[in-house]
């Protein structure tokens, strides 16, 4: 039997990829996806401890976090299309148009 | 011993595959990457009994999310891509900060105790679609319709975000 804590370690690790991910990437595409690597270590987490408790609630519980990852996608892409479109750049430290 | 082994193999290549994401140059293989990882998360939740999150998991979001990021991917140019600098001017420190907080994690889970270790994990069959149907459509079955609103919500918004502009 995989003792609990080795899939702590394992989404404490994702986790932390992602957000070295989008602390340091200046492509928004790859902030995103560390974003989702960031919900999927969450997610990993969830269904290990509804495994171990005999609970269904953090299955529950993923399915919503997948639904408003759907969401989000959607939505970011949309909104880094227009990004692209009036800008014309994918990179993040490129949009200062609010820098005083 | 085998679930062991078999957790390990999904467990590197998760890690693996993460590091290849936040760091290859080209989106495009970073989402290929991504795809690798999903397939492998879908293999841990496999292992955790959890198979119609694994199927959710493909299906939504390696086959509906991923597939979005391809096309925008594709969409915007990547021919720039190759001189650009992938890393902002900062990443050292970031890199520093996440190295950090990873060992940490890592040194307080090694040294505590989880009393859930020892405790029956769930019995085969006790999580599979019949049952998580019962929970959604009875105790969760509020959050269930707000998901959809906001599965709706993100429907709408994405429409009216991409759409040209006619009259201007």
């Amino acid at each position: 039997m995989i003792p609990l804590s080795w899939y702590v370690m394992l989404s404490a690790g994702l986790f932390t990829i992602g957000v070295v991910g989008v602390l340091s990437r200046r492509n928004i595409f790859i902030i995103l996806m560390s974003i989702e690597l960031m919900l999927n270590a969450a997610n990993i987490n969830l269904v290990a401890f509804a495994h171990y408790l005999q609970s269904l609630t953090g299955h529950i519980f993923v399915i919503f976090v997948i639904t408003v990852a759907a969401a989000e996608a959607a939505v970011a892409l949309a909104i880094i299309i227009l990004l692209a479109r009036n800008r014309g750049s994918v990179y993040v430290d490129e949009f200062n148009l609010m820098k005083g | 011993m085998i679930n062991k082994a078999i957790f390990i193999y999904f467990a590197a290549v998760i890690l693996l595959s993460a590091v290849l994401v936040i760091t290859r140059k080209n989106p495009i293989h970073s989402v290929l990457f991504m795809l690798l990882l999903f397939f492998h998360i879908a293999g841990v939740f496999v292992v955790l009994n959890a198979e119609f999150l694994a199927a959710v998991q493909l299906i939504v979001y390696a086959g509906a999310i991923l597939i979005l990021y391809l096309f925008v991917v594709m969409l915007l140019n990547v021919e720039t891509e190759s001189k650009a600098s992938r890393a902002n001017r900062y990443w050292p420190w970031a890199a520093g900060f996440g190295l950090l907080v990873a060992a940490e994690i890592a040194l307080l889970v090694a040294r505590g105790t989880f009393p859930l270790d020892t405790a029956q994990p769930m019995r085969l069959g006790a999580s599979g679609v019949k049952e998580l149907g019962i929970v959604l459509y009875t105790r969760y079955l509020v959050p269930f319709e707000i998901a959809s609103i906001i599965l709706l919500v993100g429907l709408v918004g994405a429409v009216m975000l991409a759409k040209k502009r006619s009259s201007e």
